[in-house]
């Protein structure tokens, strides 16, 4: 068995280029999870189960603000069936906080909470009704401390800082403690250029608070083992991101946590940073009980982090002929109360706030703020979606006071493979802006008044208010709008984004059998199913098993950034290459002298055998093999990346990028204030589509998660108390089946020449141009300015 | 949490008597949200899913008589013609799992003023029959809703039937929530008119304390439309009447601003809703449209 790690840069040629072999790439094989989702048989996270286990429950505070007087813990600990109650003078290492890029989360709270919902104490049970009553009798004595909710209080004189004496990497260049990351992105001169402009518009923009709103809430098990380790098993994203932030706060090494993902139902960025996991290790060690967490839907709304509220101030300027001159801006992220990712979603609105045009000329500015709202951080879009949100509302209004039509103007701004973004980096793959729009505007508009039909009166199910009869077609008027959007694909700024694979070949029952393993986190996304046809169409083999993802592997990186079929798919693909070799090797060393085609031709792998491009068979797999497996661990990464600098904001900082245009045709009832969205037409570029159904099912979900944002989507929090209003999906809206629109999707496949098959990483793209497209459309429906999202009933009817 | 699983009607009577705090549940709908929520800990639970009589109803000369825990989905399949306000309102109650389990017993019970069969049951007139080891008392669904999630019951009470009026001319029956489908009411309202004594009564929800009768719109219409004889004539209502019953439906509300919705929007949003009602209802008895398909799905 040979085994060995080696690193290959991405874009490695590949000399041999396979064949198809049956559910290989470009097939829309089914997803081996699909079935078992739908029929309720996959086992999800919350559903497993250790003989003797006991259950945790996090108590979690009550106010958003305050220093914690005294906890007593007595009742809670007298309670028969409790086993343990920990608070964080029971920690058992020095290292008690975590953090995805600054460990400023404390694993319980120390002497003071800074929102709404953090966790303060931990119980187990040997029932979890008994952990929560337990968790109930903690006595905890509160003194509320002044409030940080926005830009002017968090930034006012003698302002309370959320997090004091700080020495994140971030601190130099901040201009106020209670920021935590600045990136200014300066070209041009906008000034000068501002001279040219015949039209400027101006625009504040507010983004609400959206949920990730997975389905599958926040749980795992973690059992303790007898070599003073633990195994813990979860739900995540990113199983070595976890384990690098779990192990130090439990004083263990790494290799004593041992992670195996387990079913995980949805994540959309709220799993990449920690919830349970580090509560539920931290119990099992304390008991030496096996110990399992679930959060109910109330509490995995604290749970995890949401995405960053907005407040956006545009300027834009174009000459009489439709050329945009200029773009200032300013980005105002709101992090809440620790940093999770707000650093990094610093770096996407800054250096994707101009969209997909070509703009010389621009002064850009993104902050995330420390506050004491819930804190936020990755979620679908990260960043890119709120700037979206924003330009593409500039770009209606510079249409509008040119008296151009809205897709015209876009697309003669758009970007193109070439155009320089305002980072200085030069998009080096097709970017074909123009075609998106033109594809979504080319297509025939859904029928006017469909809900009408002969002789039987209004369906309402055509109609805004749907089956809740609100409208028989009085009040409605229909409006279409158009967006198009850009996101970057991978980690960005310099990360060492690296994905590993491990692939084993060997002959089980006389058939070459392959073994993939990564630490891959299949959240949903469809990776395993595409893991499976990689390694097909590499190895010419039918039989493909996807071994469970856990830490016994190197790290592949996050389930998010669009990355994983570009990172772990590549990392596969890449290894899958290595193996084929070393079987092409051990062919030409056994069966060399035979023939001389071993020598001299191209070798493929396909339908089990070793064939020359020629197609002359020349062994079987299974035959050179014979008694021998191929086990190669590699690990895989894209071009490198630059950060950006911290005054110009210059630098190759992203991988690649990624477009979708959608076109929203809604109807709006403008008497009441409602929406039905009749129709998301989307297109979309990626590359090439590995599996044309994941992809599709990929851009109507985002789609749809888009549309949730723009017109309903919001955690409300109280300005006056900093606590959420909300957390329940009574009062957390997301769209229903009968909220979601026909979503025809128009797939492009142009190659990145820099990405394996010369893909685009896809999953994020389609989520950014909905809100605004649908925003567009019901502009133009009700002719009213809508600087807010989500638009509520109340806005569209002035009866805020 | 102890759970009491009567076998008769008269067994969870008896139940009822000896432990009156015991939360009666038949779909659960509200109860087990509460629960979940941890809203509330009912000392008993008094299931009452194994008394059929309560999933029955009868249909007779002037009344549906309907058991408390009839679903949702029975009542829009078999009582479209009886009871069209109520059967569009069961359309508007969360998803079809839960209309398949919920019955109008768990929204009186509840007495929730955002319950969506409230306003339906107003407007068409309805009476509860309520029963307890002691006997059983019709109450008029005008003196059943006392306060916030209060209903006239007494403590050994439980909701037996409801006596609904069949409809005598045309119902309707809309509500506003915040998206398409399983949304819990930003504010409701149901019209019924009834030709056979030449009035109207309407049903406001989620739009004050508990579910009301937006009485002055009534008088105002009942009078406007025997003023101008348009019960004999069937001619078109004017904009100005239309107008003026919204306006008087949206004065009956007395709504509070919380995370669904402002005061002012559930004003404005009742008023709407009456007046399209109105339209709907009036060109339906002058037999100008055909059924719509609101409760086709």
């Amino acid at each position: 068995m040979a085994q060995n790690t080696r690193t290959v840069p991405a874009g490695t040629p590949t000399n041999v280029t396979q064949k198809h072999t049956k559910g290989g790439i470009g097939e829309s094989t089914l997803r081996p999870d699909g079935t078992l989702k739908v029929t309720g048989e996959f086992a999800y996270s919350s559903d497993m189960w250790h003989e003797d286990m006991l259950w945790g429950q996090t108590l979690r505070s009550t106010v958003a603000h305050a220093e914690i007087v005294s906890i007593d813990i007595s009742e809670a600990l007298a309670l028969p069936g409790v086993y343990s109650v920990l608070t964080y003078d029971d920690l058992p290492a020095e290292m008690k906080n975590y953090g995805l890029e600054i460990q400023d989360t404390p694993v319980l709270a120390n002497g003071r909470v800074r929102h709404h919902g953090e966790p303060v104490a931990l119980v187990a049970a040997d029932h979890p009704e008994t952990a929560r009553r337990a968790a109930a009798k903690i006595k905890i004595d509160y003194r509320e401390l002044p409030l940080v909710t926005d830009e002017a209080s968090a930034l006012a004189p003698g302002a309370p800082l959320i997090h004091e004496g700080r020495d994140d990497h971030h601190i130099g260049h901040v201009p106020h403690p209670n920021i935590v990351h600045r990136q200014p992105i300066i070209r041009g001169n906008v000034e000068e250029a501002r001279k040219r402009a015949d039209v400027i518009v101006e625009g504040e923009y507010t983004f609400g608070m959206q949920d990730q709103a997975f389905l599958g809430p926040e749980s795992g098990l973690a059992v303790p083992s007898e070599d003073g380790g633990v195994e813990l098993y979860v739900a995540t994203q990113w199983l070595h991101s976890d384990l690098k932030q779990i192990a130090p706060v439990l004083g263990l090494p790494e290799e004593k946590v041992r992670m195996t993902l387990s079913g995980v139902g949805g994540a959309f960025g709220g799993r990449e940073d920690i919830s349970m996991q580090i509560h539920a290790c931290l119990l099992a060690l304390a008991t030496n009980k096996p110990v399992k967490i679930v959060y109910n839907r109330f509490e995995s709304f604290f749970g995890h982090v949401h995405r960053h509220p907005a407040k956006l101030y545009y300027e834009h300027g174009a000459t009489k002929d439709g050329k945009l001159t200029h773009m200032k801006c300013k980005i105002v992220l709101d992090g809440g109360a620790y940093a999770s990712a707000s650093p990094a979603v610093v770096g996407n609105a800054s250096s994707l706030s101009v969209g997909p045009y070509v703009l010389e000329d621009v002064d850009i500015e993104a902050i995330a703020l420390y506050t004491n709202n819930p804190p936020c951080g990755a979620m679908r879009g990260f960043g890119a979606v709120q700037a979206c949100f924003a330009y593409e509302a500039q770009m209606d209004k510079l249409a509008a006071k040119l008296g151009m039509d809205p897709v015209e103007f876009r697309q003669l701004n758009a970007m193109e493979m070439g155009t320089v973004m305002p980072t200085g980096q030069v998009v080096d793959s097709p970017a074909p802006v123009a075609e998106l729009l033109r594809r979504v505007k080319s297509r025939p508009l859904p029928p006017e008044r469909q809900w009408e039909s002969a002789g039987e009166g209004a369906d309402v199910r055509a109609l805004p208010g749907g089956l809740s009869n609100t409208t028989h077609g009085e009040g409605v008027v229909r409006g279409v709008g158009y967006a198009v959007g850009i996101k970057n694909v991978g980690f960005s700024e310099g990360f060492d984004d690296y994905s590993t694979a491990r692939v084993r070949l060997e002959v089980i029952n006389g058939e070459p059998v392959a073994m993939v393993h990564t630490a891959m986190a299949e959240v949903g996304q469809g990776g395993i199913t595409v893991h499976a046809q990689i390694a097909r169409t590499e190895l010419g083999v039918t039989q493909v098993t996807i071994h469970p993802a856990d830490t016994q592997v190197g790290s592949a990186g996050s389930t998010s950034a669009s990355r994983q079929t570009y990172m772990t798919g590549g990392a596969v693909k890449n290894t899958c290459e290595a193996v084929r070799e070393a079987l092409l090797e051990i062919g030409r060393r056994k069966n060399g002298s035979y023939h001389p085609a071993w020598a001299t031709a191209e070798l493929l792998l396909e339908g089990g055998k070793i064939v020359t491009d020629g197609g002359e068979v020349l062994a079987d797999i299974a035959e050179i093999l014979g008694d021998e497996a191929i086990d190669l661990e590699l690990e895989y990464r894209h071009h490198p990346t630059v950060p950006f600098d911290l005054v110009t904001g210059q630098g190759n900082g992203h991988v690649q990028y990624t477009f979708a245009a959608h076109r929203a045709v809604v109807e709006v009832d403008t008497e009441l204030g409602l929406v039905k969205v009749v129709e998301l037409a989307t297109a979309q570029d990626v590359g090439k589509a590995l599996n044309m159904l994941s992809v599709v099912g990929q851009i109507q979900g985002g789609t749809t998660q888009g549309l949730g944002v723009a017109i309903m989507e919001e955690i409300i929090v109280d300005p006056k108390t900093a606590k959420v209003r909300n957390p329940s999906f009574t009062d957390y809206l997301i769209p229903t089946i009968l909220d979601t629109p026909t979503i025809p999707v128009d797939v492009l496949e142009l190659a990145d020449p820099k990405a394996p098959y010369g893909l685009r990483g896809m999953g994020e793209a389609p989520t950014l141009s909905s809100t605004p497209a649908v925003l567009a459309a019901i502009r133009q429906a009700t002719g009213l300015e809508i600087n807010k999202t989500p638009i509520r009933p109340e806005a569209l009817t002035g009866t805020l | 949490m102890d759970f009491l699983r009567p076998a008769s009607w008269e067994e969870a009577l008896a139940a009822k008597a000896e432990f009156p705090t015991a939360v009666p549940i038949a779909g659960g709908t509200d109860v087990m949200v509460e629960i979940n929520f941890d809203h509330r800990r009912p000392e008993y639970l008094l299931d009452l899913n194994r008394i059929g009589l309560l999933r029955e109803w009868e249909v007779g000369e002037d009344v549906v008589r309907l058991g408390a825990s009839v679903p949702y989905t029975q009542i829009m399949e078999n009582l479209r013609t009886e009871l069209p306000g109520l059967a569009l309102a069961s359309h508007t109650v969360a998803s079809p799992q839960i209309r398949n389990r919920g019955g109008v017993g768990g929204n009186l019970g509840c007495a929730s003023p955002a319950g969506d069969s409230h306003p339906a049951l107003l407007a068409a007139g309805a009476e509860v029959e309520v029963e307890s080891v002691r006997g059983s008392r019709l109450i008029p669904i005008d003196e059943f809703y006392t306060g916030v999630k209060r209903n006239a019951l007494a403590a050994d009470e439980l909701i037996k039937t409801v006596h609904i009026k069949k409809a005598d001319g045309p119902q309707q029956y809309s509500k506003v929530g915040s998206r398409n489908a399983m949304v819990i009411a930003v504010c409701a309202f149901g019209l019924a008119l009834h030709p056979q004594t030449r009035t109207v009564r309407t049903g406001i929800g989620s739009a004050a304390p508990t579910p009301i009768r937006a009485k002055a719109a009534e008088e105002f219409l009942n009078a406007a439309l025997e003023e101008g004889g348009f019960w004999e004539s069937g001619k078109v209502i004017t904009p100005s009447i239309a107008k003026q019953f919204g306006d008087l439906a949206s004065g009956a509300a007395n709504p509070i601003d919380d995370v669904r919705g402002t005061a002012k929007y559930r004003r404005h949003a009742v008023g709407i809703m009456a007046r399209r009602q109105l339209v709907w209802t009036w060109e339906q008895y002058r037999g100008t449209t055909g059924r719509s398909l609101e409760g086709a799905a």
